[in-house]
């Protein structure tokens, strides 16, 4: 591993390695947590892909500095720490935007239940109704 | 419904033949003017057709609604108007009504009047018909109010091509092509507005204004004013510019009704 972080580090070396190290070490942490949490089935899968990419990306950034200074030049920006933050705010949209997309159909799902189960009690109570009018006529029958 | 199973369920089938017209009440907490609208409504119309539709009141709204003999529907958490009326819609649908009359609860609509909004539709004249506030020029509510209204009605009737005066008036008399069209898609479910005129008319649906004269609120508050006016005002902006291009609903089934295999006779496949 160290000599891996050694290896990248002689190519165009601008972070110090233990910058480096720490952020092989946060993105490989971030990874294993969802992928941990997916296995406790308290993530869904749906869910883990943004988490997953970025962690992935993240690490691909730690171990090749070069990508991190092609994408600044991409995109114009000045230094590549702003590259990273532009990166973090990018993923926190897009994950505050699937959450709203998510939400509204959680919303339009739980009013559909919401109007059925009241149409659905409806009819139960109906035929409930029903039910102890037929029993009466059998007894009224079997009387005389 | 299954036909052909034994005579006590078909006899008690026929008794129980849906009528033509079901008076739909949209009530969230109306216990103190419920009683002076039922009193009137159950003069007109036997109480099997009338349905209120209880937006999860916390008073006792269903059980005066019971008490007059009527049908209650309850949603389990007060969800707004708009699916208060499609709650209704699809009970009229399922009940097989050909046409729906909306009443409000809070006694602001006259139910003497229903004959005069129900006719042109039964008629086959149009088949919504709006009892307007403003459409004889008197006004019952205040100036302010009108104004705000203003540019809605004024973009709803460019529109539609007919005069539209009070597009949020809750008084309607609908038939079932209008009433399908509005539980298959384009019917909001949390307030419904000229967006919901312009859908119609857009589906071929002629909609018409009925001149009605409306009573003050005596009860209970109002649903417009404040910060949630500014809402509807944004909402209607979205709404009417995507209008033309916006897809029907992914959530909402498009199958017709008595389409589902599995459902024939019970909900005939009617989701959303």
């Amino acid at each position: 591993m160290f000599a891996l972080i050694q290896a990248a580090g002689e190519v165009g070396d601008v972070i110090p390695p233990r910058q480096r190290l720490v952020a092989i070490l946060v993105s490989i942490l971030i990874l294993l947590g969802v992928l941990e949490l997916v296995r406790q089935r308290k993530l869904r899968e749906e869910y883990s892909a943004l988490w997953v990419l970025t962690a992935l990306g993240l690490l691909v950034l730690a171990l090749n500095y070069r990508i991190l200074v092609w994408l600044t030049h991409l995109i114009g920006a000045a230094l590549p720490t702003s590259t990273l933050f532009f990166g973090g705010l990018i993923f926190l949209m897009l994950l505050a935007l699937q959450f709203s997309v998510r939400l509204s159909r959680l919303t339009y799902r739980s009013r559909s239940l919401t109007r059925r189960v009241a149409l659905l009690e409806e009819e139960l109570r109906e035929l409930k109704r029903r039910i102890p009018d037929e029993e009466d006529m059998l007894e009224d029958d079997g009387r005389p | 419904m299954p036909s052909g199973t034994s005579p006590a369920k078909l006899d008690s089938e026929l008794s129980t033949k849906p009528s033509r017209v079901l008076i739909l009440i949209p009530a969230m907490n109306e216990e103190q003017s419920l009683p002076e609208v039922f009193e009137a409504l159950v003069k007109q119309f036997p109480p099997k057709d009338i349905l209120l539709v209880d937006d999860g009141s916390s008073d006792r709204t269903p059980e005066i609604a019971a008490s007059y003999g009527c049908k209650v529907v309850s949603h389990i958490h007060n969800l707004g108007y708009g699916s208060t009326l499609l709650t209704g819609y699809h009970y009229a649908l399922l009940h097989d009504y050909d046409y729906v009359v909306q009443v409000d609860g809070d006694g602001q609509h006259p139910p003497a009047l229903i004959p005069r909004l129900l006719q042109p539709v039964i008629q086959g004249d149009c088949d919504v018909a709006i009892g307007s506030r403003y459409l004889e020029g008197k006004s019952p509510t205040g100036w302010l109010r009108r104004l705000g209204a203003l540019p809605l009605s004024l973009v709803a009737s460019l529109w539609i091509g007919s005069k539209i005066t009070d597009p949020t008036s809750g008084f309607q008399a609908l038939s079932k092509k209008a009433i399908l069209e509005l539980c298959t898609d384009g019917f909001p479910d949390d307030y419904p507005d000229i967006d919901v005129l312009i859908h119609l008319h857009r589906k071929d649906i002629r909609i018409r204004e009925i001149p009605v004269v409306m009573k003050p609120r005596v009860h209970g508050q109002t649903m417009h004013g404040g910060w949630k006016a500014l809402y509807y005002y944004y909402r209607m902006a979205v709404c009417l510019l995507l209008m033309p291009i916006r897809r029907n609903s992914p959530y909402r089934r498009q199958r017709p009704m008595d389409d589902h295999p599995l459902d024939k006779g019970s909900l005939r496949g009617l989701y959303s």
